[in-house]
């Protein structure tokens, strides 16, 4: 694997967060269709085909690409709907589609060969047999690894392939192998595989009892916080519960990913690309997400001490410990 | 590829979730092979690659006995193959001559050309997906749990080349991490996890701070509390072309189980009687089916 620059691929939900990353210095940004077809199908979020059109016009002015997700799975007499996002993706003039769904990778790899594609997170391609079959099948360019792997695991199997890797380094932190988890369809109905979306802000309420605040999802508690606490949102695998006699944070305490100081690590790993979380924040947020990393990939590049990325990000904590995730091995 | 002679619905007996001793799969696979009325069988380790060294030495006297019973053998593989000795394993397993079950796309390069089935690990979510590994030698799909009976059935209905399979029986199988919960709980890291997980050979209940029955832990594996308990009425089956039922174990009388769904299959039983037979066996949780019909997997809908 040649050591080029680390591309640094940001997150845009809106026409306005799009042109903040790149003017904050995102060298990649990555959005999706305001409809099922991505996997942050929010109110509110997302792009038109036209607004599509006009972002990867911002963006390639400005010498940044764009990465356009159609990540979710398309659903049975309806696949239609992503094959026409994938077209209109394409007809966009954006520089990649990332896709997890047989269908989708197989639509654009026959008909849109000059697009690149990309492998979805949501593909959980974690080895060289996984991410070899995709590569042979539909020709991708880049894997976006699954969050489970070790910063030794990622250098291995770098050596073992010979497409892209983009890494995770910010925002939330998804505990299961992402692609692979129906526990909000369990509780809710909705999944990010079919839905786009997990743990449905619909599906939640926020009740005052007197023990506190209790979080509920679909009517199951999911935390609850006493008076004066600040109040999380009621994400699934994020919850505190009962098991063997203990109440804990079982799956994952209320943490984000911060592989800032990793990031030189992630270089020497092999990784082409660091991936910032986030498509559903605002423009102010990331804004200062992308220009914290732009600075601390700037100065690995340059070979320099690695800066605090905490110490940078001082004001986007909201008091949420952070975490590298399964960047460290201890963390399984 | 050649028509399967039987109309029926087919019963398979999916591969068991938890680590269990090796002397308790014998004798849980020589009681299936005498007496369960199912036509298939899975083995293998499907969750844990650490748990392999334990549960190998049991497989191959378990195939043995379970082919003189007359069941036709599936060799199931990991959901989540990583290291080198897994995917060694894999790849050796995908060489077999018997049917194998790819529960990760890291098995396909090895297996295509060659019939497989695709376990609910894999996401078929739609025909178009459902016919690519067809191409490749998918014969049987059972697609994850999360999609509906009417999703499967419209893909079933688009794909006659292939077997569609429903997952009607069993703690649902939810998730799946880097992380080991089972090591986690109990102050522990996966990589020196001492194998808690054997003392919960049915995944350990996971209940809410209000005490609700939600979910159950086996390892790096989530599952539901609630205990699927899909029991369709033969013909709502045969008008979508499903052919299988998968019925996954647990440690409650599992040949009960496959006896229940016989008849209900053969339409000897209806489905709320036979819910109410599931319901008064030794299950870990209470009996739900939302997941078949496109709602909440934990709420319990019943019929078709």
């Amino acid at each position: 694997m040649t050591m080029t620059r680390l591309e640094l691929v940001c997150p845009a939900g809106t026409p306005a967060t799009l042109r903040a990353a790149v003017q904050a210095g995102a060298d990649a940004v990555y959005c999706g269709f305001r409809d099922e077809t991505n996997a942050r199908n929010f109110p509110g979020l997302n792009f038109s085909r036209d607004e599509l059109a006009e972002g990867v016009r911002f963006a390639h002015d400005h010498g940044s690409k764009v990465l356009v997700a159609i990540n979710t799975f398309a659903r049975v007499d309806d696949v239609d709907i992503w094959k026409k996002a994938a077209d209109a993706a394409a007809e966009s003039g954006a520089d990649a589609i990332i896709a997890a769904d047989f269908a989708v990778l197989d639509h654009v790899a026959k008909n849109h060969s000059q697009i690149r594609l990309h492998l979805s997170v949501q593909a959980a391609a974690a080895t060289p047999e996984a991410i070899g079959f995709y590569a042979a099948q539909f020709g991708i360019r880049r894997v976006v690894l699954p969050r489970v792997l070790s910063l030794q695991e990622i250098a291995a199997l770098n050596r073992a392939i010979d497409v892209e890797t983009e890494a995770f380094v910010f925002g939330g932190l998804c505990v299961m192998i992402e692609g692979r988890c129906y526990l909000s369809s369990y509780a809710t109905g909705k999944s990010p595989n079919l839905n786009g979306v997990c743990s449905p802000p619909q599906m939640v309420s926020y009740d005052e009892e007197p023990g506190g605040t209790t979080a509920r999802l679909s009517g199951f508690t999911i935390d609850r916080y006493e008076r004066g606490q600040p109040v999380g949102y009621p994400t699934l695998c994020k919850g505190k519960f009962k098991a063997d006699g203990r109440t804990s944070h079982l799956f994952e305490d209320p943490v984000s990913l911060n592989a800032g100081g990793m990031i030189a690590g992630l270089k020497a790993a092999g990784v082409t690309a660091l991936k910032i979380e986030g498509r559903q924040r605002g423009k102010g947020y990331v804004s200062e997400v992308v220009r914290a990393f732009r600075k601390a990939v700037d100065a690995v590049e340059k070979g320099g001490e690695p800066l605090d990325i905490g110490r940078l990000l001082a004001g986007q904590s909201e008091g949420a410990r952070q975490t590298a995730g399964a960047y460290e091995k201890k963390w399984r | 590829m050649p028509e399967i002679a039987r109309t029926e619905t087919m019963l398979t007996l999916g591969p068991v979730f938890f680590h269990w001793s090796p002397d308790r799969l014998l004798d849980f696979y020589r009681r299936i092979a005498d007496e369960a009325p199912v036509e298939r069988v899975h083995v293998g380790e499907v969750v844990c690659g650490k748990r392999m060294p334990f549960s190998d030495p049991a497989w191959p006297a378990a195939i043995e006995r379970l082919e003189r019973g007359g069941k036709q053998v599936v060799l199931s593989t990991l959901a989540a193959p990583a290291t080198v000795r897994e995917r060694k394993s894999l790849e050796d397993i995908c060489g077999d001559e018997r049917l194998v079950e790819i529960n990760d796309v890291s098995g396909l390069p090895s297996r295509s050309g060659k019939a497989f089935v695709t376990g609910p690990f894999i996401n078929v979510y739609n025909e178009a997906s459902a016919k690519f590994l067809i191409k490749l030698g998918a014969q049987t799909i059972c697609p994850p749990v999360e999609l509906s009976f009417a999703a499967a059935g419209a893909m079933s209905v688009k794909c006659p080349e292939a077997e569609f399979e429903i997952f009607a029986f069993g703690r649902l199988p939810l998730a799946l991490s880097g992380r080991c919960y089972h090591a986690r709980i109990h102050g522990l890291h996966k990589d020196s996890c001492q194998f808690t997980c054997e003392r919960d050979p049915d995944g350990l209940a996971v209940d809410t701070l209000d005490d609700q029955q939600f979910l159950a832990i086996n390892g790096v594996q989530t599952l539901s509390n609630q205990v699927q308990a899909f029991c369709p009425a033969p013909d709502a089956l045969a008008s979508k072309g499903i052919r299988r039922l998968r019925l996954s174990p647990q440690t409650c009388d599992m040949v009960e189980v496959a006896r229940i769904y016989r008849r209900l299959a053969d339409g000897r039983e209806e489905p709320e009687d036979a819910r109410f037979a599931l319901s008064c066996l030794d299950l870990p949780g209470t009996l739900v089916d939302g997941c078949a019909h496109a709602r909440p997997g934990w709420q319990v809908i019943a019929s078709p």
